[in-house]
């Protein structure tokens, strides 16, 4: 383990901007997000959360894909890729890095989307741990543990120091380049980062969500939730807006249209919400006709269906975005407490 | 806070008493959440149910675009409106949205909303209570007890409230009527036998909190140069996720279908891409709904980014006033709009503009 007091971080921030393209949490107008940092660039590592999630590094909100071109009887395929670069993702917390393995399972899986692969390839994830966790934060429903992180490298600061442990090979390359500015921990921080931890589990106890089962969505009981009548009363001040789908770093669905530039057909692809009245329209419309069957399926998709595919793990983090910032005050655990472990039964007599 | 508990349960009785009377046959107000502050818009259709209504400092929502859906179906439907939700009701009377004889009205007095982002944005984290006392707001977090003075706190909306009146009710049922000089609360609720007939209990609630400009940011982005102005929105602009909250949640936007979603209209533009065709968006919406904009706040208040969205439309406000003559959208359900009527004295803003942009 090593550490790097604080008046030296712009130091370290900048030695790693020197050899691949830095982001981190800053910012700008008010709000923070994951931008690209610089000398300039307000850095802040006390926000849990930024609005939207780091999953824009690897599926992107638009992205090209391919553009045609015709010419006389002839069409052109013109391949349209960004060039993506190595870089580093600096300040993902616990429930982020979590949820990009959510997403690996859908677009690493066959056939491969290489467009996020390479992107995934060239990112070096350095993970920050959370030491105030917000009374909106659940992961621990989902057995994360945001005092242990993961990623490439693992950070935790605590008072003017960052502590970083490398733990896979690309974190090892990055440490390489940058460890001259680095001293080493030793015993006495390796106690204090002990009790640091034990401190945040305290708070992690006392969080008001601490007691969130989904145990009821765990014993098959798809149909009987699909059915429930219970929808219509969940759904009712639904707006269908795009918020929780665009804000959540699992929601992964996305849309292919072709747009004419005036001189080719340009391809691309832009994440879709669920939520919105013209998801998955065919030619006979949407097949999902009013807010109900909307609301619905995003929250079965990610308590139901996604772990019926994936050996029972769910597709949320536990992030808390969504009751941060759904402009009615609708969210994942009000759908989630409705079969809590001890309604489950009530599922199956539900209909 | 003990006051607010006491008044929940006169208005859930009041609620009830309604809904027994066969007067309405459901209610929509606010529904408790998980914590202190997430109130949802909710229709209460059963007596035990009610035991879930809330209203309180954390009840900002308009429920008035609801009303589009709710009034069209069978039977009465008991409103909870702000005085400030009576505009935007008042705004979709008049645009035949609302079917009014299937609404009851119940005008309730507003204890200013607070804004959670606002508290938020302190710094204050782990928020599990928040209680008033005075001016302030005592804040119980997982970090210790903070404290906010309650105008620091308010919803944008709410710094330039349109003041305390309701411009639409069948009745009115007020807090402070129901408060008396020293604290205590009257007991004897305002009774709905006539229920039915517009009538109007006690005084509108007390009003006294200083206003700021509404028009204060906007004289400021009018000062800017050109450039400075176009840096400003592209700034903020830049920033929008296009996740269509402020124009799904917008009493004005009541299109079936927006030209924004309608593929075929060659501007669908789904993709967030932050060019500049992308912040037309924006302008297309506040030219949209200009002269029918009643100034509710909701866009502002719901945009996960925290654009100040209500500043487009405050400008185009500002302008109506100046070009026709002082207007309020939604003051009442007969007065012509400015922009869909015509006057022979109407001056013509192109005109202005050429001369400099004076009148
Ligand atoms: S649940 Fe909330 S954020 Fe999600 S679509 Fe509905 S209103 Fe928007
Ligand atoms: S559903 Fe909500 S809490 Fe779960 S990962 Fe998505 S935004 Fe976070
Ligand atoms: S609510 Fe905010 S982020 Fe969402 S579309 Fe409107 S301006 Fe953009």
């Amino acid at each position: 383990m090593l550490k790097i007091y604080k008046n030296k971080w712009p130091e370290l921030f900048f030695k790693i901007s020197c050899s691949r393209e830095l982001y981190m949490p800053i910012e700008k107008d008010g709000q923070i997000w994951f931008g690209k940092w610089n000398e300039d660039a307000k850095v802040r590592f006390d926000e849990l959360n930024t609005v939207k999630s780091p999953k824009d590094f690897f599926f992107p909100q638009s992205e090209n894909i391919v553009a045609f071109k015709a010419k006389g009887k002839n069409i052109s395929i013109l391949e349209k890729r960004d060039e993506s670069q190595p870089f580093v993702v600096f300040g993902i917390r616990a429930c982020d890095a979590e949820s990009l393995k959510i997403l690996d399972r859908i677009f690493l899986a066959e056939p491969i989307d290489t467009f996020y692969k390479t992107r995934r390839e060239n990112a070096t994830i350095i993970t920050l741990a959370c030491s105030e966790p917000e009374e909106t934060c659940f992961c621990s429903t989902f057995e994360i543990d945001p005092v242990n992180p993961g990623g490439d490298i693992a950070t935790w600061i605590i008072d003017d120091v960052l502590y970083w442990q490398s733990l896979t090979k690309k974190g090892h390359t990055l440490t390489e380049d940058v460890k001259g500015l680095f001293e080493k921990a030793d015993q006495q921080d390796e106690e204090k980062i002990y009790s640091h931890k034990k401190g945040v589990k305290v708070i992690l106890s006392k969080l008001p969500l601490q007691d969130l089962s989904l145990e009821g969505f765990k014993n098959g009981n798809m149909l009987a939730i699909f059915n429930s009548p219970k929808w219509r009363e969940l759904s009712q001040a639904c707006i269908g807006c795009g918020t929780c789908t665009f804000i959540c770093p699992t929601c992964h669905c996305y849309d292919i249209r072709d747009y004419d530039t005036g001189h080719e057909i340009q391809r691309f692809r832009c994440w879709d919400s669920c939520m919105y009245s013209d998801f998955t329209r065919m030619s006979h419309g949407n097949p999902r006709h009013s807010q109900i069957e909307r609301f619905r399926q995003r929250f079965m998709h990610k308590l139901v269906y996604y772990p019926a595919n994936n050996e029972g793990v769910f597709a949320c983090v536990g992030c808390g975005r969504c009751i941060l910032k759904c402009p009615v005050s609708m969210n994942i655990v009000k759908v989630a407490r409705t079969w809590e472990a001890n309604k489950a039964l009530e599922v199956k007599n539900d209909e | 806070m003990q006051r607010v508990t006491e008044l929940n349960e006169l208005m859930r009785k009041k609620a009830q008493m309604l809904l027994e009377n066969g007067i309405v046959n459901r209610i929509i107000g606010w529904k408790k959440g998980e914590f202190i502050y997430d109130r949802t818009p909710a229709v209460f259709q059963d007596s035990d149910e009610l035991s879930k209504l809330i209203y309180d400092g954390f009840c900002g929502a308009n429920l008035s675009k609801y009303l589009i859906q709710e009034s069209k179906k069978e039977g009465k439907i008991l409103a909870l409106l702000k005085p400030c939700d009576t505009y935007s009701f008042n705004q979709l009377i008049k645009e035949h949205q609302i079917n009014r004889e299937n609404v009851y009205v119940l005008g309730i007095g507003c204890p200013d909303m607070i804004d959670i982002n606002k508290i938020r944005s302190k710094g204050f984290k782990g928020i599990l209570k928040i209680e008033e006392k005075e001016d302030e707001l005592i804040i119980d977090t997982l970090y210790g007890q903070k404290r906010i003075k309650k105008e620091k706190a308010l919803l944008e909306k709410c710094l330039s409230c349109k003041g305390k009146q309701h411009v639409a009710y069948d009745e009115l049922f007020l807090i402070d009527n129901m408060i008396s000089d020293n604290g205590s609360i009257n007991r004897s609720m305002p009774d709905c036998e006539e229920a039915s007939g517009l009538k109007k209990v006690g005084i509108a609630s007390r009003d006294s909190r200083p206003k700021k400009d509404p028009y204060e940011m906007v004289e400021k982005i009018e000062a800017m140069t050109p450039d400075e102005r176009f840096a400003f929105w592209r700034s903020e602009l830049s920033k929008c996720i296009r996740c269509n909250a402020c124009r799904n949640v917008c009493p004005a936007c009541v299109c079936v279908k927006c030209i924004f979603d309608n593929d075929r209209s060659g501007i669908a533009s789904k993709a967030n891409t932050d060019a500049f065709e992308e912040n037309m968006f924006h302008i297309i919406r506040a030219l949209h709904v200009a002269g029918r904009c009643t100034d509710c706040g909701e866009c502002s208040r719901v945009c996960p980014q925290q654009i100040p969205l209500h500043l487009l439309n405050r400008k185009i406000i500002k302008d109506i006033n100046e070009f026709y003559g002082q207007y309020q959208a939604g003051a009442d359900t007969q007065t012509p709009g400015p922009l869909t009527s015509f006057k022979h004295d109407d001056v013509e803003p192109y005109i202005i503009m050429r001369k400099g942009g004076h009148k």
